[in-house]
């Protein structure tokens, strides 16, 4: 569904990301693990058009969408939640999540969506008249999960959605993600709780300094002893 | 004429007065709230604003108040196409870089128009309609003293519906927190920067109509002190906000109409008036006066 193919990405002539492939089938969820700086955001932000690519391509469906804008990305039905949520403060619950459906006109199905969003985060719609601002931390992580589905989006990408949430709410999200795909969705995870992010994910990608260095199902590097040795804290 | 009715004259050019620099004002504001930047310009699109209305009425078969509505809305054009030309190359360059060719527009705007329109001032053609002086109560008073807070309060309302209530608006709102996150909202930058861009302008411009119709003497350099003042009431009512700018217009115009007629001696201090406002808000409440330091929750 999504191919990305030698991807590269400079930041004022350093490497961030040197050669990425990655491939996204329909209804699975694949996620990027790796340490601080490793490339992960950046491989997110490049498919989203967010940073320049200096080489390499981005095919969705066959197209290729490695030049087109933000915009037009998020018009074809890829979204990103951004790192650190990003939900427009100074906006209410209900503005934030219109504004998830900015590229769609159909006033039907985004009322649906709406109802959708709240019948799956209840805490959103009992304060959907409240400022974003004013949400815990948690209750914005769901709107900015609730803000990307309003999208309706094909392939939902979250950058490390778990970042900065007590460990119900990290649960909680986890639990999210799964019922995301369930409902159909394709996912992209990014994420730091590399044991959490392959214990639910179909297939995963573990990047070091803007390489991948290894990848395969979950559940199979899960296993594996020098992703346990690395990111997962196992001893020797 | 009594004390009251006096004051009362004094009060309705002050609200007339302030009511033309929230106008101006709020240009500003919607600009520095998207671009942050301060658009030096935004005065010679005032004075911009004027002159096409002027030639429009003058030269063309166009009736008078249907220029009032075209006049701004070309202004409109060449504030988007301004910033399309002066400010959006360098959306990427550093603040003081965009700031400087904001500088060099306004100087730019204001030769040109010295050059096209030539330095003698031009009368403006006040429609008599809008030019005869009622008595109310024993109060004379120009019929456009009225007019221009009435359509001042009309357009207010106009912009207040836009931002709250239309897609667009709240796309604007999203823009002024955080651009990158807007744009992941599938938002059009470009787009809502040159709606912005235009509705400031339009706004400059029917301000400068009105401005031309109380004080109908047109010069290139007639939007520098408006320009000035209003961006100091956009300051002072807390730059970004524009319930603020137009508070701030209000108490500037008011202010200064007030100086003048409570204490005449100090008639020639006038236009200091706006900038002894501006060091005491600065020095006191740097925000300005409705403007917020903003804390974010995580």
């Amino acid at each position: 569904m999504l191919e990305v193919m030698d991807l590269h990405v400079n930041y004022g002539g350093i490497a961030a990301l040197r050669g990425i492939n990655l491939t996204i089938k329909e209804n699975q969820i694949v996620t990027l693990i790796g340490a601080n700086g490793a490339g992960k955001s950046s491989t997110l932000r490049a498919i989203m058009g967010l940073v320049k690519k200096s080489k390499g391509q981005v095919l969705y469906k066959g197209e290729d969408i490695s030049n087109l804008p933000t915009k037009d990305i998020v018009a074809k039905g890829i979204t990103m939640v951004p790192e650190g949520r990003r939900v427009f403060a100074n906006l209410t619950v209900e503005e934030n999540l219109l504004l998830g459906a900015y590229t769609r006109s159909d006033h039907k199905a985004i009322a649906r969506d709406m109802e959708k969003v709240y019948s799956t985060f209840p805490r959103l719609k009992e304060r959907s008249w409240q400022k974003a601002g004013t949400l815990s931390g948690g209750e914005q992580q769901m709107l900015a999960v609730g803000r990307a589905l309003m999208s309706s989006p094909q392939i939902l990408m979250m950058d490390e959605p778990s970042l900065g949430l007590a460990p119900l709410l990290v649960k909680e999200v986890f639990e999210i993600i799964l019922l995301l795909r369930e409902q159909g969705n394709t996912i992209l995870l990014v994420e730091q709780n590399a044991k959490k992010a392959l214990e639910i994910a179909d297939y995963g990608y573990v990047l070091e300094t803007g390489q991948l260095v290894l990848e395969g199902p979950g559940k199979a590097l899960l296993a594996d002893a020098k992703v346990q040795e690395a990111y997962l804290g196992a001893a020797r | 004429m009594g004390n009251l009715s006096l004051f009362l004259q004094h009060l309705t050019n002050g609200i007339s007065l302030g009511s033309l620099y929230a106008l101006i004002a709020i240009g500003y504001t919607m600009v520095y709230g998207i671009l942050r930047l301060i658009n030096f310009a935004h005065g010679d699109i005032f004075m911009l604003g004027v002159y096409l209305t002027y030639f429009g009425i003058l030269y063309t078969a166009i009736p008078w108040w249907l220029m009032f509505i075209i006049g701004p809305a070309l202004t409109g054009v060449v504030g988007l196409l301004l910033e399309r030309v002066a400010y959006k190359p360098l959306r990427d360059s550093p603040r003081i870089t965009i700031l400087i060719s904001a500088i060099g527009a306004s100087f730019l705007l204001q030769n040109l128009g010295i050059v096209l329109f030539g330095g003698r001032p031009r009368a403006f053609p006040v429609p008599h309609i809008l030019n005869h002086v009622v008595k109310v109560r024993g109060v004379s008073i120009n019929v456009i003293t009225f007019i221009i807070p009435v359509v001042t309060i009309l357009l207010l309302i106009g912009l207040n519906y836009f931002i709250t209530k239309t897609k667009t608006g709240m796309a604007m709102r999203a823009l002024s927190r955080d651009y990158e996150t807007a744009s992941l909202m599938g938002i059009d930058i470009n787009r809502i920067i040159s709606v912005t861009f235009f509705m400031g302008s339009f706004l400059a411009a029917v301000g400068g109509i009105m401005w031309g119709a109380r004080y109908p003497q047109l010069m290139p350099l007639m939007g520098v002190m408006p320009g000035l003042k209003s961006f100091i009431a956009a300051v002072v009512g807390g730059i970004g906000n524009i319930a603020g700018a137009v508070a701030g217009g209000f108490l500037l115009g008011l202010g200064e109409i007030m100086l003048v007629a409570l204490l005449p001696r100090l008639t020639g201090y006038r236009d200091a008036f706006a900038f002894v406002v501006l060091i005491i808000i600065l020095l006191f409440k740097p925000a300005g006066l409705m403007g917020s330091t903003q804390t974010e929750k995580v």
